[in-house]
């Protein structure tokens, strides 16, 4: 699954993030080579939402340091925090799709407005984008009329029109009826296994046993165990992260995937 | 009662003439007011401090002084004190541009800041820069929620348009004016221009409503089904 290279292709290094007088972040560092599908998971408030924010600098971390393959990223070099964000793409829980454009417009406006594509050019790409996540039939199709399901999956179009080198994915199923949630976890599958490269915050511990190279157990804005999911999530191994999921599965009652 | 009718008839084409002044009158202090509150707006959300407080204090000002002081002091005591020769239509337009653009800013920072805090998040995610994000993703849904509040903006700046006649402009009220103050017909000659300054609200109110189902979001407004 992991393919053996050695250079990481992101490098998060000590963040730390305060906010409103709580840390919420403190010193989180970890890497993600070229291919790898690596998992946060952890209680809610416990910072994985606010670490992939920070990634992107859409939340300015207050310290740390991060490097896309050798470049090391500063907020102030516009042009090249710009040119950054374009090679991570970035999948919200609430979809944050622009909801005055319809799908295929969804996935184009990036390339014409910052790829300067030309729009026929432009539209074919978001086209394709659009098929290669299964609703190119939805193409004409507004954001108020897809279902939360479709509406991720336009997100994740949208993301990999830009050719991202590294995907952040910000509990993309947690807003979604659980019917729904299937489609967009395929999606996601589909990608790791033609070799993206991502982060993944999620609750969806069925999901990720099979599929994630290692597991990020964050909790009050620290990695407190990290591993790959056979240590971590075996019954019987008393980790942090191993009581976190069962006490998900009894609350949830949730069936493996 | 066939002075009456003469009178009428005679002042018809001379007052419809007067609408046409009123109206580039309404029309071009709304554009420029337009073009001012939409800054004023992006700046209010998303300026700096120091750029909150001075567009805060444009705003202020231009609401807080009624619009017949304004035209006085922009048309008597500003133009002429620093030597800009305007005409009094000219001035029309800008004081009341000026003023409406102090009143719009607000119902475009209003919906602006009605929108989703992910809409920009998404779009700075994409690469774009705040003021790209800004033209392509926020103004195009901020100004379709602000076209009921431009509309009701229209309505009321063109009835404020009739204090022009102060300044001698020849829209509807001054013509009305003029003509009544020789034929003595004032019932019939304002009740005419009531009626004009009715049909243009009714133009405007309507050809609003009409683009604002025309750039409706499929889907999206739910409140009409």
């Amino acid at each position: 699954m992991t393919s053996v290279e050695t250079r990481p292709v992101l490098r998060v290094e000590r963040i730390c993030k305060k906010l409103g007088g709580k840390q919420i972040l403190n010193e989180v560092s970890f890497e993600l080579r070229k291919g790898e599908l690596k998992v946060l998971i952890g209680p809610s408030g416990g910072g994985k939402s606010t670490l992939l924010q920070c990634i992107n600098f859409l939340i300015p971390p207050d310290s740390g340091r991060i490097w896309l393959k050798d470049q090391e990223i500063h907020i102030h070099r516009k042009r090249d925090l710009y040119a950054y964000r374009q090679k991570v793409g970035m999948i919200f829980q609430d979809f944050n799709l622009f909801d005055h454009l319809n799908a295929l417009e969804n996935v184009a406006i990036a390339l014409r407005k910052v790829k300067k594509m030309a729009k026929r050019e432009a539209l074919e790409r978001a086209l394709q984008e659009l098929n290669r996540v299964g609703i190119g039939d939805k193409a004409a199709l507004y954001p108020a009329q897809l279902s939360g399901g479709q509406k991720q999956r336009v997100s994740i179009a949208r993301a990999l029109a830009m050719d991202p080198e590294v995907m952040l994915l910000d509990e993309p199923t947690s807003a979604l009826d659980p019917e729904l949630i299937g489609e967009v976890l395929t999606v996601i599958r589909n990608l790791a296994q033609d070799g993206m490269t991502m982060i993944l915050a999620t609750h969806q511990i069925g999901f990720i046993r099979g599929l994630a190279d290692e597991i990020l157990f964050m909790q009050e804005g620290q990695i407190i165990e990290q591993g790959i999911p056979l240590d971590l999530l075996t019954a019987g191994k008393s980790s942090r992260t191993q009581s976190f999921c069962s006490k998900l599965h009894e609350l949830s009652g949730e069936q493996e995937l | 009662m066939l002075e009456t009718v003469q009178v009428i008839k005679d002042s018809f084409p001379y007052l419809l003439e007067g609408a046409g002044v009123t109206a580039i009158a309404v029309v071009g202090a709304m554009l420029f007011g337009f073009v001012i509150g939409i800054q004023i707006a992006v700046a209010q959300v998303y300026g700096a401090a120091w750029l909150r407080r001075a567009v805060g204090l444009y705003v202020w000002f231009f609401r807080g002084v009624p619009i017949l002081v304004l035209l006085f002091l922009f048309y008597f005591g500003l133009f002429s004190f620093l030597g800009i020769n305007l005409s009094a239509l000219a001035s029309v337009v800008l004081v009341l541009g000026m003023t409406s653009g102090a009143y719009q800013s607000q119902i475009y920072r209003g919906a602006i800041q009605s929108l989703p805090t992910g809409q920009l998040k998404a779009a700075r995610a994409l690469g774009m820069s705040d003021s790209r994000a800004i033209l392509s993703i926020i103004l195009p849904q901020a100004l379709r929620l602000s076209l009921p509040g431009f509309s009701n903006e229209y309505s009321i700046l063109l009835k404020d348009s009739a204090l022009a006649f102060v300044l001698g402009t020849s829209e509807i009220m001054a013509r009305t004016h003029f003509v009544a103050s020789r034929t003595y017909q004032h019932l019939p000659l304002y009740l005419m221009a009531a009626l004009l300054y009715y049909l243009l609200t009714w133009l405007g109110v309507k050809g609003l409503r009409y683009l604002e189902e025309k750039v409706r979001i499929p889907g999206y407004s739910y409140h009409q089904g």
